[in-house]
């Protein structure tokens, strides 16, 4: 950690590491939510009459996906600067 | 309202662009309030307030609704039997199966609870989600990671759960890191993320609408600037409809997956 603050200060770069980190920390549930809703409308539009059943299968798996990207946010705040 | 030197009391101070002062970001410090009083070492602060208030709102609203059931509904009892068939047809009954009934008030109450205390980010005055303080979710979950943990005890056993939690029919090598896992996720991992997301959802939403609203304040000035404040204005007014729909969606997703566990505890296989 204090290797990348050094080279950060080496570069002049100033900033917060935090904000850096979440950025990092969006990526993988940003594909993961594209990824559930694009196959969740697929599977509603092939099967219209099961749309009530993807819709909640679709709605757990976001929320276990999104968990993530919240932890994510919450992190720079409890290890602060 | 708070004890350091938070944005809001930058801002009273007259702290716009230009005037020197750099921009004041919201930080922790918005979601500490001074109490408003104390008895011995006991605290009473705005989100007990706020969490005492949505617990009456609810209690008046429901009893107002079905203090006189018709047959044939009208008026309040109308929303109030949209709000109790949601829970029992779209969550407790397909998540739960045929003793879902039983659980409907449980996670009637979980549902409506956390959803007014989740609007009351957005109602003027109140403006604090009691859920972006910790305890809250943390406390809610407390009694949802009982009853998932007392039901499972109950029906399965404690060991017959812990074998049930691990799916069958898998080679025998993966059970090395299955195992662990399986159970990792239902001892510690689902209620702490449920408690997490619950939280962080809140306290992200909380973070963005302090955010544009500070900056609708810092930017306005009589100069050209007014029309970044202008901007930020309808920011403002976009993220409140966001926040909105994102309440509604996290109180669903915790009943939901609540009602989830408790399915499982129910009985085995997934």
């Amino acid at each position: 950690m204090s290797a990348v603050v050094d080279l950060a200060a080496s570069t002049g770069v100033t900033g917060s590491l935090g904000a850096v980190a979440y950025g990092l920390a969006a990526i993988g549930p940003g594909v993961g939510i594209g990824l559930i809703f694009g196959h969740g409308v697929e599977a509603m539009a092939r099967q219209p009459e099961a749309a009530g059943m993807i819709r909640t299968n679709m709605f757990i798996g976001f929320a276990l996906t999104e968990a993530l990207a919240l932890l994510g946010i919450v992190m720079p705040f409890v290890f602060g600067k | 309202m708070s004890t350091t030197a938070t944005a809001s009391t930058v801002l009273a101070d007259g702290c716009h662009l230009g005037s020197g002062c750099g921009f004041p970001a919201p930080s922790l410090d918005d979601f500490y309030f001074t109490p408003i009083f104390s008895i011995g070492g006991f605290h009473f602060t705005k989100p007990m307030l706020l969490a005492l208030i949505c617990a009456g709102i609810i209690c008046f609203f429901f009893y107002y609704a079905f203090r006189r059931p018709k047959l044939v509904p009208r008026g309040t009892q109308n929303i109030g039997e949209i709000g109790y068939l949601f829970i029992r047809d779209q969550i407790a009954r397909p998540m739960i199966g045929k003793n879902g009934d039983n659980f409907v008030p449980f996670l009637f109450s979980l549902f409506f609870f956390i959803w007014v205390m989740n609007l009351m980010e957005i109602i003027p005055i109140a403006q604090f989600p009691a859920t972006s303080k910790i305890a809250f979710p943390l406390s809610i979950v407390l009694m949802v990671y009982f009853t998932y943990w007392y039901q499972a005890i109950k029906h399965q056993g404690f060991a017959g759960f812990l074998r049930n939690v691990i799916p069958a029919g898998v080679p025998k090598p993966v059970y090395v890191i299955l195992i662990p896992v399986e159970w990792l996720r239902v001892l510690v991992i689902q209620p702490f993320t449920l408690a997490i997301r619950l939280f962080a959802n809140m306290f992200a939403g909380h973070m963005l609408l302090a955010t544009f609203m500070i900056a609708t304040w810092y930017l306005t000035s009589a100069s050209i600037g007014a029309l970044f404040a202008a901007g930020s204005l309808v920011m403002v007014v976009v993220l409140t409809a966001f926040e909105m729909l994102i309440q509604a969606l996290q109180a669903y997703i915790f009943t939901i997956l609540t009602a989830q566990y408790i399915g499982e505890s129910y009985s085995a296989g997934h």
